[in-house]
């Protein structure tokens, strides 16, 4: 288990869990950050925060604060 | 008249489908959530003239945010014939979770597979026969950019339109299925209409839904007492939404077949690299600003002139005629920036032909109050703000740029960590450097941003980013100053105002939000889309739909409204005609206000000519154009005119100083007064509309009161550090004392009662 917000640049990983208050998870989800989905952490912005993943074939960004709900594994190759 | 509703994600291009079928010009952005407004137009090639609804662009149906809100009652409320719901090829995955929630309700849809244009490019496939099976909703390939698919697209929704379509969900195989199917049923028995949307959005424990059917939900509550999901426990919001992808990964994704592409970066990719850098991107984004500001107003363009000192016009010995005048459009000891130029150039033809209107008059024998009200009221006060039109269509060319490449996007996540600071998310600066072309669609826009605290500070702050309209205040104030301290020629100082302006839309940000509008910044999660090349009819489309209102303008309000001044300021209270101003209607209206600006310098320390100023400051609610144009009116009335000075403008305000005794400082004071005050009418009107019942008066209160607190302050310190006299410097440690006092207070309020309800 890791958190997408302690993601390296460059790292991918499969989403298992997102937690979090019920607004920010439902917009999370609505975007498409669900279980199963596949996220590919793309760059940081210039201070360090928010982040940039490219995920379901597009690219989302978003705070650390928010991608510390997200809970993710390594794929297996 | 049939009603087709255009519904999809935002971004995926419904505004150029919309501006394609119904020939419409609206204003299409590169930066989710340019409609912010549901938009009406008409098609007219299929067998019957078709109304178009332009929804504002979405990701899911749920409560969240207003425009969701917007179009979600707009379909099940107005039912249109047919749903025409966009879908962007090249993010099919994303898109198609609308779809299906849209598929839940009883309404006809058709989809429209856009962007085909670029799936093809990249050499992607999708089969959209099986796509259309699978989904039992026919679909289309198109691509509204290029125009293609479009009449197929509208034949089908014509065809569709006349069947009855009841819902259709994927969430069949979902373990809480048999739940949605009993409240759909209930539902179904108490003759909702829309019974299979209401049961899902029910089940999801919709806010919305929660309240219209309050018995019902107790069916929900009570089934899940016995519920447990492992993942999800009884979030069964979660679990709807994950069965959704989950249907879509497993059942319509496979239909795209992808080209093996290499590690080869996309040009959007590479740009990216550069515009987002780690170490280069906050200074190329203020590289960026600087330059736009630069070509639309620099006198000095890349300061050539004064690198090399070239020499002016008059150094060179050339004879002085039309030619000469034309050139000196574009050179003159330096050479001008692009904007300047145009200014320039706009400036010399409604001057020449507004000189052969007056000489027309006068050798046709026209009465002397005629040419007072033509020369001096009606050409002086349009010919300032018509100059300034070709400017503020260079600036508002520039900033349509930034929004339809994409960059605008980058900014807001570029920016989000040091707006957080602040207490805004970096959204909220989409708004606001839209401020600076209009504050009126920049505050429609501010309905993108999810919280309703978030979306009353940022709204009150737009007219701090001094728009367009104020421009002409700006140079000519600005100019004059610059001449009075014999410094250039102002945009030096025009460049401050527009950081002090930003300055006070920071520093307001921050105390409102330790004092009325406290709580948490709300959560940062926003689409990047692919930069992309803007293209040219785009940016003109966009260009003519900003521009026409500024025009409209001043050929219906300016005009009246400067005829008005020009009335008042000629009349006196016994209707006739006077020739002393200080005896005219408007000079006994400013007198009696005047004494409330002496704090700010343009109040009683003036002579008895000194309420120009706040009439001025007045007739600038109409709009702030009117200012300038007020300036052109009035000082035509002073006895003196100040010599020529080179900017536009700034000659009238000369005038208005030599007439006044207005000094300086309190030049600065009415700039910033003017800019931080309560917009024009039309502005105030957006905001009306924009601000939760009950916080209007308080909008209103607020830019009343920071316009003269700041301008005050700022006449103040300015004046202080100009000539230290005892009184400013009491005066300046006074306010220090009393903002120490006060945020010393608010924090010792705030620590002692948190905020409640909002995390």
């Amino acid at each position: 288990m890791k958190k997408l917000s302690d993601f390296s640049i460059g790292e991918t990983g499969v989403i298992v869990k997102v937690d979090g208050e019920p607004r920010i998870k439902r917009r999370l989800f609505d975007m498409g950050v669900t279980p199963g989905a596949e996220v590919y952490m793309r760059k940081k912005a210039p201070l360090g925060d928010p982040i940039e993943v490219t995920i379901r074939g597009y690219e989302l960004t978003l705070r650390k604060a928010e991608a510390e709900c997200v809970d993710t594994k390594e794929i297996k190759a | 008249m049939k009603r087709f509703a255009l519904a999809g994600n935002p971004n995926c291009g419904k505004t150029t489908l919309f501006n394609c079928l119904t020939g419409s010009t609206a204003h299409v952005g590169n930066w989710p959530g340019v409609t912010v407004d549901k938009r009406e137009g008409t098609y007219k090639k299929c067998a019957e003239p078709i109304s178009i609804i332009d929804l504002p662009g979405i990701y899911s149906l749920s409560p969240y945010t207003p425009e969701e809100v917007i179009s979600r009652n707009y379909i099940l409320d107005e039912k249109p014939d047919c749903v025409i719901n966009i879908v962007d090829a090249t993010n099919l995955e994303r898109n198609l979770y609308l779809t299906t929630q849209i598929m839940e309700m009883d309404v006809p849809m058709v989809i429209a597979l856009n962007m085909m244009d670029m799936v093809e490019k990249q050499g992607d496939k999708i089969d959209e026969k099986e796509l259309e099976r699978r989904l039992g909703i026919p679909v289309v390939k198109i691509s509204a950019l290029k125009g293609t698919g479009l009449t197929e697209l509208m034949e089908k929704a014509f065809e569709t339109s006349s069947k009855e379509r009841k819902g259709k969900t994927v969430l069949e195989g979902c373990e809480i299925y048999h739940l949605i199917s009993d409240v759909r049923i209930a539902l179904d028995g108490q003759n909702v209409a829309n019974p299979l949307f209401h049961a899902i959005k029910l089940v999801e424990n919709d806010e919305i839904e929660v309240q219209m059917h309050s018995t019902t939900i107790k069916m929900v509550d009570e089934f899940k007492q016995s519920f447990n999901n492992e993942l999800f426990g009884t979030d069964f919001e979660a679990l709807v939404a994950d069965a959704r992808y989950k249907y879509i990964s497993k059942n319509y994704s496979p239909l795209m077949t992808k080209k093996e592409k290499g590690v080869k970066l996309s040009k959007s990719d590479k740009a990216d690299k550069v515009l987002t850098n780690k170490w280069a991107g906050i200074p190329i984004f203020i590289v960026i600003l600087f330059a736009i500001f630069h070509l639309t107003f620099s006198e000095d363009l890349f300061y050539l002139g004064s690198i090399f000192s070239l020499p002016t016009l008059e150094d060179l010995g050339v004879a002085e005629n039309f030619g000469t005048a034309l050139l000196a459009c574009f050179y003159d000891g330096a050479i001008f920036s692009p904007g300047v130029i145009l200014f320039n150039l706009m400036d010399l033809i409604t001057s020449t032909v507004f000189g052969w209107i007056t000489a027309g008059l006068e050798s046709l024998g026209a009465a002397e109050w005629a040419l007072s009200l033509i020369g001096d009221g009606i050409l002086g006060g349009l010919g300032g703000v018509l100059s300034f039109v070709p400017q503020i269509i260079v600036l508002l060319l520039f900033l349509s740029i930034l929004e339809d490449t994409g960059y605008m996007a980058r900014v807001a996540f570029i920016l989000d960590r040091i707006f957080r600071r602040f207490g805004v998310s970096g959204r909220a600066f989409i708004p606001m450097i839209m401020g600076f072309g209009c504050s009126i669609p920049a505050m429609v826009n501010t309905r993108t941003l999810a919280d309703e605290r978030e979306r009353t500070l940022t709204l009150r702050t737009i007219p701090f980013f001094s728009c367009g309209a104020k421009l002409p205040i700006l140079t000519a104030v600005a100019g004059a100053v610059a001449h009075i301290l014999g410094a250039g020629d102002g945009s030096i100082i025009s460049f401050l105002m527009y950081v002090v302006g930003m300055a006070v839309a920071i520093v307001s940000i921050i105390l409102m939000r330790s004092t009325t509008q406290r709580g948490e910044v709300s959560p940062f999660i926003m689409e990047l889309p692919a930069y992309h090349a803007p293209s040219f009819k785009g940016l003109m489309i966009h260009l003519w739909d900003k521009t026409k209102h500024y025009v409209k303008k001043v050929f219906t309000i300016i005009l009246a409204s400067t005829i008005l001044v020009w009335f008042l300021s000629n009349f006196n209270w016994s209707w006739a005609m006077t020739g002393d101003i200080n005896d005219s209607i408007l000079a006994s209206l400013g007198q009696f206000v005047q004494p409330l600006f002496t704090p700010l310098g343009f109040g009683s320390q003036l002579n008895a000519q000194g309420w120009v100023f706040v009439v001025a400051a007045v007739t600038g609610l109409i709009a702030k154009e009117e200012v300038i144009a007020t300036f052109g009116t009035l000082a035509a009335i002073f006895a003196t005119a100040a010599p020529e000075i080179a900017v536009e403008g700034a000659t009238d305000v000369m005038t208005m100083v030599l007439g006044t005794g207005i000094t300086w400082p309190a030049l600065i004071a009415f700039i910033i007064f003017n800019m931080t005050t309560i917009p024009c009418f039309a502005a105030v009107a957006a905001a009306k509309g924009e601000t939760p019942k009950g916080k209007f008066k308080w909008t209103l209160l607020f830019w009343v009161a920071t316009s003269y607190i700041v301008s005050a302050i700022s006449y103040t310190a300015i004046t202080m550090f100009a000539s230290w006299s005892l009184w400013s410097i009491l005066a300046t440690l006074g306010i220090i004392i009393v903002s120490v006092v006060a945020v010393l207070l608010i924090r010792n309020y705030n620590k002692k009662h948190p905020v409640k309800g909002v995390k």
